[in-house]
């Protein structure tokens, strides 16, 4: 293995570990609003400065491998994908951190009749899954499953148009809940971000991989 | 023979004796462009380099066949006199090779030896070609003073001023950077940027950000082959041969 081999090596182990905390970041943030749970809303909201620590470290990593080893082809692709990776990440941790905050600010446990009518339930278990699937694909380099998350991306953007006037309909029959309410509309909001960056990192992944930038055209296969 | 290209080889093969040192070559370039050709070493790339000025003739038991053209016409062919192939086509060395006589004759040698002794038009011609290899600031003031006086960096520019001297249209350069420091490199691959203008310039050399950096199309040889050639932006983001991707992030044997 060469030293360049050993950089990128251990360029993709923290990349890992960068995914893994993110994830956990956005489930725990899940637990915290739906079950209201203030005290992991708080944990969220403190681990939030590991997220971004450790995108500096990981940007400093992929500037000196650029500056120090030029590498080039397959390499320089993993490197800038790792770099534009590490910033959608931090993006999403800033939602999970958001979303804890919500928990932090509602009274009352959401209601059982506005997860199903808003179906953010659903909308925190795409979002999770699509994450799940661009840190395996990253992680496997599999632009097939990388590819996947295209399609999960339409659920979340069908529930975020709907969410609207699924709200305002639940609103209409809980006149006390509007604060809840209006929460729930801003988490869908965030989750759907959450889906736009998983769809950028999975762009990222087919550039990497295959050279081919699917940016701005149509994700067809 | 027609050709839309300044240099074109088509089925190129060369042997040294029983060596097959060169195989099925078939390359292009356009004018006023700079080719770098890579690979590791033993490959064929300064061989290739040095069929372009007919330089192999001079090695005992060399056998050549194919086409080579240059502006549209087979250097290879009977007709062609060497010592005119070799006025269109300079060439510069690894090593700095200044001749041991003033810098100033060292860049008028080649006009002298074609017959042209009018001393003004020698003067001109010596200016500008030092202006146009980046030394004049360097050596105005010292034109009569032995070329071997001067840095390694500042003699090859001195052996490229001497090159074009003789108005080559092609000039090739094999590794002309690589017994250097980072500046003299520097001026180096600036010179080979601005004298693309007028030139169409080959160069050979192991290191790929030199190749990256200066120029248009990149080649990549191995075992004798061509094994890729094509936009030098391409060969470096995305080749589309393994054994070039394997060779050029050093994963190679």
């Amino acid at each position: 293995m060469t030293h360049l081999d050993t950089e990128l090596k251990a360029l993709k182990e923290d990349m890992h570990e960068m995914f893994r905390l993110v994830l956990s970041q956005l489930e725990k943030s899940k637990t915290a609003l739906i079950s209201l749970d203030k005290d992991l809303a708080r944990e969220v909201i403190v681990n939030e400065k590991r997220v971004n620590s450790f995108e500096l470290k990981l940007d400093r990593d992929c500037e000196n491998i650029i500056a120090l080893f030029n590498p080039v082809a397959v390499d320089l692709r993993f490197v800038l994908a790792s770099l534009k990776i590490n910033s959608n990440l931090e993006r999403i941790g800033d939602i999970a951190d958001g979303i804890a905050k919500f928990a932090l600010s509602i009274k009352l446990m959401p209601e059982k009749e506005l997860l199903e009518k808003t179906r953010l339930v659903e909308m925190f278990d795409v979002s999770l899954e699509m994450m799940r699937d661009v840190m395996a694909a990253y992680e496997n380099e599999d632009t097939k499953l990388a590819r996947s998350v295209f399609k999960m991306d339409d659920v979340l953007d069908e529930i975020n148009l709907n969410a609207s006037t699924s709200v305002a309909e639940f609103i209409k029959s809980h006149q006390d809940r509007i604060n809840q309410s209006l929460y729930a509309l801003s988490t869908i909001r965030k989750l759907e971000r959450v889906g736009d960056q998983c769809k950028n990192i999975a762009e990222e992944i087919i550039f990497y991989i295959e050279a081919k930038v699917l940016k701005h055209s149509k994700k067809l296969n | 023979m027609l050709t839309r290209y300044k240099i074109e080889t088509r089925d190129l093969h060369l042997y040294y004796g029983d060596f097959h040192a060169l195989k099925g070559i078939n390359i292009h370039m356009e004018a006023n462009t700079v080719t770098a050709l890579i690979g590791p070493s033993g490959c064929g790339k300064s061989t290739y380099l040095r069929t372009l000025n007919r330089m192999n003739d001079l090695i005992e038991g060399v056998r050549i066949t194919g086409t080579t053209l240059i502006d549209g016409k087979n250097i290879y062919s009977r007709d062609i006199k060497i010592d005119e192939l070799r006025k269109k086509v300079g060439m510069v060395f690894q090593k700095p090779n200044p001749f041991p006589k003033s810098i100033f004759e060292n860049v008028a040698y080649g006009l002298r030896v074609n017959g042209i002794n009018h001393k003004k038009f020698i003067e001109e011609r010596v200016e500008r070609c030092l202006h146009q290899a980046a030394l004049w600031d360097e050596v105005k003031d010292k034109l009569r003073k032995s070329a071997l006086s001067l840095s390694g960096g500042q003699q090859q520019r001195l052996c490229i001023a001497r090159a074009l001297a003789i108005e080559p249209s092609v000039v090739l350069m094999d590794e002309p950077a690589s017994a250097l420091d980072p500046i003299s490199t520097a001026k180096i691959e600036e010179l080979i940027y601005e004298l693309k203008k007028n030139y169409t310039i080959i160069i050979v050399t192991h290191n790929m950000q030199q190749a990256g950096r200066v120029s248009d199309k990149t080649g990549f040889f191995y075992l004798g082959e061509l094994i890729e050639f094509d936009d030098t932006k391409k060969i470096f983001t995305n080749p589309a041969e393994i054994r070039t991707q394997n060779y050029i992030t050093g994963r190679f044997g």
